[in-house]
């Protein structure tokens, strides 16, 4: 395995990448996408970390963050399919109903 | 060094394919890019020699995850979007947050160097071929020392389940 930093600095842009979509796009699929991309970024020290140590620890808390981001993705993806119905839009500027 | 190649193959993908992601207008561009970080990502984990989960990724999230993602796409018409401004006008705010976490992880780095005992740990990673069977280790992992949450990460994908049934359900 190379040197710790490596992997680091490899989560920390999909990290930064992930962050950017998620404050930037207007299309909340695009936004729940990014979502998806920081929890793998985060998977990627976990990994790296319990390969460094020998602890076998860290594979099993990347295996519950994809568990969880099983679950954020159906629960976010109906929110935006029960949103669709009924204000016909899928961007993130136009969900304000709670604006006013 | 092959150890190296492959790293740095995978994570230019990932690294590319991300960029792309957040960048494309169409959506299933989108998604498709988001499969190819996805998939770098388990040559990370394999590089790691996490096998067990390098396999998990590629069924849960690539075969699972995203293809809910793309039903959902396909569900939800998306000719008008795609006419549409693509970004919403929060450029500086992202560009801020960006540099923050970079800043903060560069200062990380920079002051690690300066103090020793303070930094990124220096221990090496024991040898690949001494590594125990990674399957049967997370097994054991999974099973003996973190079983309640194991059971607890069930009782939260019941619960999400139900949710995305309910909310997705055409009012009666």
């Amino acid at each position: 395995m190379l040197p710790i930093g490596h992997y680091l600095f490899l989560s920390l842009a999909l990290f930064i990448i992930g962050v950017v979509g998620v404050v930037t796009r207007r299309n909340v699929i695009v936004v729940l996408m990014s979502i998806e991309l920081i929890l793998n970024a985060v998977n990627i020290n976990l990994v790296a970390f319990s390969r460094l140590y020998g602890d076998v620890a860290g594979q099993v808390f990347a295996l519950f963050i994809i568990a969880d981001a099983a679950a954020e993705a159906a629960v976010g993806l109906g929110i935006i399919i029960a949103f669709f119905r009924n204000r016909e839009t899928v961007l993130a500027d136009e969900m304000d109903l709670l604006k006013w | 060094m092959l150890d190296k190649a492959l790293f740095y193959f995978f994570a230019g993908i990932a690294v590319v394919s991300a960029v792309l992601m957040v960048t494309r207008r169409n959506v299933v561009h989108s998604a498709i890019f988001l499969i190819t970080a996805l998939l770098a990502t388990a040559g990370i984990f394999l590089q790691l020699r996490a096998e067990f989960l390098f396999i998990v990724q590629i069924i849960l999230y690539v075969g699972g995850i995203m293809v809910l993602f793309v039903f959902v796409i396909m569900l939800v018409n998306l000719d008008v979007a795609l006419q549409q401004i693509q970004f919403a006008r929060q450029k500086w705010v992202a560009l801020i947050v960006a540099v923050a976490l970079a800043g903060q992880v560069g200062v990380m780095f920079w002051t690690s160097g300066k103090m020793p005992g303070q930094g990124l740990p220096v221990l090496t990673a024991a040898a690949a071929a001494k590594l125990p069977p990674n399957s049967e280790t997370v097994a054991r992992s999974l099973f003996e020392s973190y079983l309640l949450p194991f059971e607890i990460a069930s009782v939260l994908l019941l619960v999400a389940m139900i949710g995305a049934v309910v909310m997705a359900k055409k009012r009666a």
